[in-house]
């Protein structure tokens, strides 16, 4: 079986297309996460095909569905969090050798195919629909969403997993060499890091409406103390530490006005749901979670990096499209799951939103009163990547665990959960989920 | 700073000998007459992915916004950690973006909004790069 990476019709990308057309049809059930880590240790059990396996598992254990009632997989083929297979480096023959293998020694290593994830699952007797959702867990979903809705399959599993191995994130490679291609030197040349783009728009957002770096540390708090309650997540497992606003203040910078606790931390992870139709759902182990809407943005910056105008539009054109294809409001929403993978956009997301009403240049001076999980005003119940680790997954488990009503330690309080937004990852170029206790 | 090579490509062959001569050129679609940066193979805006011309441009600009990096993973870079990382806008089209080190401008002492001139500096290999200055007074 050849796996399609989904065909830009999967996506909803613009304005005005009006309900989503599967609104309250479609459902999550199950929800699966493998144990994390900070690197993988090199055993055969802990590489990321096998961390994929226990997630996909897990989650159709959590749905209490047959395996061969399974006909869908979507996949996220690239696991990397900035690690690299160097060039050169001896294959871990013991590792490939404990999985059934595609063509591609490195499949299931530092990536993964549908085919690997088939070939080691022969549980899953009745997969006949597969397709890669490029990037991350929000794209995945839309297109799980989208082809449960259009009836390419009725029960579908869909996956994401990171690999992380030894050394720091992106050096190496070419960072490490003597020259760089004439195309990536336009924009590398320079050296910015990861969150040097987003440093930047967070600059300029404060510079344009008076605020500060301090003012981040009431939603960093927030974000560790719920990422602290999500077991499945890396901090809880390994680091249970909290972040109070000196420790947070104090960190290292990594592109001032970033420092080292607004970049997230990589980590090998995988997390896995298993979808179907309403009506299937019904009958399953776990209360469905409806998905009302799915909405994206392929939105590109005019040059190098995204001006806080560019962001500003598209975050507003995001959240319109959210709102209208779902058929709800800002005022609808019980809380929010946006990204945080650097923590300084958290609140363009927000803002596009209009989350509680707040307004651009706003989100800051709302981090400043109670955004807990008790409080009227949940922000990132999560904890997103700030609490968990890097995995641009924790705010999509949480929507579904919430909405459930099984978020343990992490449920909401102070507000009744009925709905419920999930996405990412950049404020331009993203894809996001509504999800609803009710079909309706 | 000392910054890697440049092995010129195809696309970018026509930026890096007009760096060479000390020149800025910037890719334009001819079809919707707009500059593009980063080069690419066709017109981002045009459905047809019009003509493109290498256009030379003023060489002037402004500060547009800046960062400073502590943590780089560029390794040549390293050792001269921190250093100002800067968003220039071109004078000829303020949507136009370039990088820069802004030499001679302090660590996280930088004039948003100053005008800056294209300078040119050899990398590790001798090809030219467009770097910036702030203009005085």
């Amino acid at each position: 079986m050849t796996t399609p990476t989904a065909p830009d019709s999967m996506y909803r990308n613009d304005e005005g297309l009006g309900i989503w057309e599967h609104r309250g049809k479609v459902a999550a059930v199950g929800v699966g996460h493998a144990p994390t880590s900070r690197r993988w240790d090199g055993r055969p059990e802990t590489c990321v095909g096998a961390i994929t396996i226990d997630a996909l598992r897990k989650a159709i254990d959590d749905a209490g569905v047959a395996p061969d009632q399974i006909d869908g997989l979507v996949v996220v083929p690239v696991t990397t969090t900035g690690a690299f297979w160097e060039a050169g480096k001896p294959l871990p023959m013991d590792v490939i050798q404990s999985f059934n293998q595609t063509d591609d020694p490195l499949d299931g290593i530092a990536k993964l195919s549908a085919e690997w994830l088939l070939k080691n699952m022969p549980e899953l007797t009745n997969v006949n629909f597969t397709m890669y959702g490029p990037g991350c867990m929000s794209n995945a979903l839309n297109v799980t969403a989208q082809a449960v809705g259009d009836g390419l399959t009725h029960t579908c599993l869909v996956v994401k997993s990171w690999h992380n191995f030894e050394g720091r994130y992106y050096q190496g490679g070419a960072n490490a060499g003597a020259a760089l291609p004439g195309t990536p030197a336009i924009t590398q040349l320079w050296g910015g890091p990861a969150s040097y783009s987003t440093a930047l728009q967070f600059a300029e957002y404060c510079r344009k409406y008076g605020k500060t770096h301090e003012m981040m540390a009431p939603f960093m708090e927030n974000s560790r103390r719920n990422g602290l309650r999500f077991p499945e997540g890396y901090w809880a497992q390994h680091r249970p530490e909290e972040l109070g606003p000196e420790d947070y203040l104090a960190s290292r910078w990594i592109a001032k006005p970033a420092n080292l606790f607004d970049n997230d931390i990589p980590i090998m992870m995988s997390g896995a749901y298993l979808f179907s139709t309403a009506e299937r759902a019904a009958d399953m182990k776990q209360k469905p979670v409806y998905i009302l809407n799915h909405a994206s943005s392929n939105t590109r910056p005019r040059s190098l990096l995204p001006t806080l105008d560019e962001v500003e539009a598209d975050t507003a054109r995001t959240g319109r499209k959210i709102y209208e294809g779902a058929g709800i409001t800002a005022d609808d929403l019980s809380f929010e799951n946006m990204y945080d993978g650097f923590s300084l956009f958290h609140q363009f997301h927000l803002e596009g939103l209009g989350y509680r009403g707040i307004k651009f240049g706003e989100a800051l001076d709302f981090y400043q009163t109670d955004i807990s999980i008790e409080g009227p005003n949940p922000v990132s119940p999560s904890g997103g990547n700030v609490g968990s680790g890097r995995s641009r997954v924790w705010m999509h488990t949480d929507c579904i665990q919430q909405l459930q009503g099984r978020a343990g330690a992490r449920q909401v309080t102070g507000v009744k959960p009925e709905v419920g937004v999930s996405g990412g990852p950049m404020p331009l170029g993203g894809n996001y989920t509504v999800w609803s206790a009710s079909p309706d | 700073m000392a910054k890697q090579g440049v092995d010129p490509d195809e696309l970018t062959q026509p930026f890096w000998d007009a760096a060479n001569e000390q020149r800025l050129v910037i890719q334009n679609c001819v079809d919707c007459d707009r500059l593009q940066h980063p080069p690419s193979n066709t017109c981002r805006d045009c459905d047809d992915g019009g003509a493109l011309e290498w256009k030379q441009v003023s060489g002037r600009g402004t500060i547009y916004n800046y960062g400073v990096v502590h943590d780089c993973p560029v390794r040549l870079l390293q050792e001269d950690q921190p250093f100002n990382l800067a968003v220039i806008m071109l004078d000829d089209d303020p949507g136009i973006q370039m990088y820069s080190h802004l030499p001679g401008v302090p660590v996280d002492d930088v004039p948003v909004g100053a005008a800056v001139e294209v300078i040119f500096e050899p990398s590790a290999n001798g090809q030219l790069v467009p770097e910036w200055r702030v203009i005085d007074g």
